[in-house]
């Protein structure tokens, strides 16, 4: 343990060495991109990039008086190609900054490479709790979530509507098995019992065994997780089932966001938490959807703005060590002290560098996840396993 | 487990054990019969839910619409796809080895994906079930079942038999099973074996693409969707043995008993039951169930 901790200081240090003998405050800032641009999650990795160009365009092309140049890499949510692509980033392009990926397998690995190299990483959706858990560093942050953080507040919300045994049912992953251990902290905590938690290997989308289970369980209501296709398959068969009319149905927002086109109602008054919703109506957030739609013909989404907010976080930073992106401390400590204005409302960044942040709780309304009330005020991820904590 | 709920797994098994047999049953043709490792069938069966997907709103502004309109389209176009693919691609891989076959047909799936991905997009998209099926049936008073997956199962099971009474009862079915046996012996007696593969083909793909044309609306639409039914798919035509239709009907059903039971009662391995039952099946019989030939 010892010397694998003295050769990891040792390597460190090196790394950290290297950048600094070439610290530079002036000339281009090497930002590398490493985001899916191919598969399930191009449309993802397209929305986060299109919100980080916003946000440098928005401050004339510049951060902190130095130019951006742009590398990209196609991480193809492919964790088994991923520590070779982020080296390419890092190794071969030098850059100063890498900001990635979508998939949470992909971003573990990711952040182990930038823990070695001391390379400054900005994950801009990836909800792993271990990057800002047991893999947090001073140089690896995050502008969107961690899969504690909606999970936990969903757990308080159901508590509250006066449900006392639930169910879960999700896959059998690490994103699920993250899901459901927030849910049932908060759920429990407020006096309530989740009596069975289904899985089913991911991602298989057979559901009907586990709703015929649901339904001989009897529970007072079902907290969900699932994404994509797969929500809209499970949401299809939990209503085709006549669950929807008798059992409620909880989840976080991933199971309503970027599937309602693919619905026909069967989502309807759904209940859901997340850091955003397509209605927060603020100045701040109507003014970034505008400019957002203006530039790219598109709605945004809640990728959108956590790849904006990925470049005010490396804006604030950068303008705090004047453009020295070397100064790691400095740094760190500027961001820790700064809120956000984000269109998702302000936010603060926690000390295992996870944003401190309202989780909405929202309604589906025909084709749109409507804001109903905060369910959580200022959540903190708990961060466990963290150091710098 | 009530009876009642144990009665409900069960019909929930022979659903989904009918459901792979749809979708297994064009592979058994190409895979069993022809004896080309076919990667791409996932691709055809993707295809398939995408069509009826995107063929809808075409069928209905020049046809009038309707579900089954867009089927018998869709079938139409997919013999045409598999007509065309055998002349340009597969006919060159019947004498070579299995791994160019797996090169080729590994090809054909990135195409398809990339094809889709530009044509259609990535999103997830939703297919409505035809309005005289969306209804349901009440289950006791635990839950409801959707008519259309009933539509399925029998759609399903009209399907076995014909393939059945094809393969054991025409002269049809005769020359295929001949021609499996033995290529060159067929040829010399006469019969155009190229013609003759040329529309098994196309009616493995058309299988295929009708099988995911019929289950998109209880399945959905997504990138990536044939990548998963690939695999059950070669699992149920292994069990089932190769070539034999019965063989490929008696494994679905297998495998749909086995992963609706396994998830409930054995949830920390029902990733992996339907994979022991084929190791077990496969040492008890090497050669599947019903070997044909």
């Amino acid at each position: 343990m010892n010397i694998i901790n003295i050769r990891l200081a040792l390597a460190c240090s090196l790394a950290l060495a290297a950048p600094m003998v070439h610290a530079q405050t002036t000339g281009k800032l090497k930002v590398g991109l490493m985001l899916p641009a191919t598969g399930t999650f191009a449309s993802l990795g397209l929305a986060i990039e299109n919100g980080f160009r916003l946000y440098v365009t928005e401050q004339g092309g510049k951060l902190a008086g130095r130019e951006i140049e742009y590398f990209s890499v196609d991480d193809e949510s492919d964790p088994s190609k991923a520590t070779d692509n982020i080296n390419k980033l890092v190794k071969r392009d030098n850059v100063d900054v890498v900001i990635g990926t979508v998939h949470s397998g992909v971003a573990m690995a990711m952040a182990k490479v930038a823990k070695d190299t001391g390379t400054l990483m900005i994950v801009p959706n990836a909800g792993s709790d271990a990057v800002t858990g047991p893999m947090c560093a001073q140089n690896i942050f995050r502008s969107s979530f961690s899969n504690w953080q909606p999970a936990y507040a969903m757990g308080e919300v159901v508590a509250q509507k006066g449900h006392k045994s639930v169910v879960t049912i999700t896959w059998k992953y690490a994103t699920g098995d993250e899901t459901v251990r927030g849910f049932k902290e908060a759920f429990e905590k407020s006096g309530g019992k989740v009596v069975k938690e289904l899985s089913l290997p991911f991602p298989n989308v057979e559901f009907q065994a586990l709703l015929t289970e649901i339904a001989a369980t009897k529970p007072d209501a079902v907290y969900t997780f699932f994404a994509g296709g797969g929500a809209v398959k499970f949401l299809k068969d939990y209503t085709a089932a006549g669950l929807k009319k008798t059992i409620p149905l909880y989840g976080p927002g991933f199971l309503t966001d970027g599937t309602l086109d693919a619905l026909n109602g069967e989502a309807e008054g759904l209940l859901t938490t997340l850091h955003y919703a397509d209605s927060l109506n603020t100045p701040r957030d109507n003014a970034f959807r505008l400019a957002y739609a203006k530039t790219y013909k598109l709605q945004p989404d809640v990728y959108a703005v956590q790849g904006y907010d990925a470049a005010q976080m490396l804006k604030i930073g950068l303008t705090a060590v004047k453009g020295d992106i070397s100064k790691k401390a400095e740094f760190e400590e500027a961001l820790s002290k700064v809120k956000f204005d984000s269109p998702r409302g302000p936010f603060t960044l926690g000390k295992n560098h996870n944003p401190i942040q309202d989780i909405y709780l929202r309604q589906v309304i025909g084709k749109e996840n409507k804001i109903i009330g905060t369910a959580s005020k200022a959540l903190a991820d708990p961060g466990r396993g963290c150091r710098l904590l | 487990m009530s009876l009642t709920t144990f009665l409900i797994q069960c019909l929930n098994s022979l659903q989904y054990g009918l459901l792979l047999f749809l979708v297994a049953s064009g592979l058994t043709l190409i895979f069993g019969i022809m004896g080309v490792i076919n990667l791409a069938h996932g691709s055809f069966y993707m295809i398939g839910a995408y069509m009826a997907f995107a063929l809808s709103p075409i069928v209905a502004t020049t046809l009038g619409g309707g579900f089954f309109s867009v089927l018998m389209v869709g079938v139409v176009l997919a013999i045409l796809l598999g007509y065309a693919l055998e002349w340009i691609f597969y006919s060159y891989l019947y004498e070579r080895e299995h791994l160019q076959q797996v090169l080729m047909t590994y090809g054909l799936i990135l195409v398809f994906e990339e094809l889709r991905s530009l044509l259609v997009g990535d999103d997830v998209h939703g297919v409505q079930a035809p309005e005289i099926l969306s209804g349901t049936l009440p289950l006791g008073d635990l839950m409801t079942y959707p008519v259309y997956r009933i539509f399925i199962s029998a759609v399903c099971m009209v399907l076995a038999l014909g393939m059945y009474l094809v393969f054991t009862r025409t002269r049809l079915g005769m020359m295929i099973r001949a021609g499996s046996a033995n290529r060159e012996m067929v040829q010399s007696l006469g019969i155009d074996i190229q013609f003759l593969y040329r529309v098994v083909f196309a009616a493995g793909v058309a299988l295929a693409v009708f099988a995911g044309m019929v289950a998109a609306p209880v399945s959905s639409v997504y990138p990536g969707m044939g990548g998963s039914v690939l695999i059950i798919c070669f699992v149920v035509v292994v069990i089932g043995g190769i070539g034999s239709i019965r063989g490929a009907l008696l494994a679905a059903l297998l495998i749909g008993f086995v992963d609706t039971f396994g998830k409930v009662l054995l949830p920390q391995a029902a990733g992996v039951l339907v994979y022991v039952l084929m190791a077990v099946i496969l040492l008890w019989k090497p050669d599947g169930l019903f070997k044909a030939g």
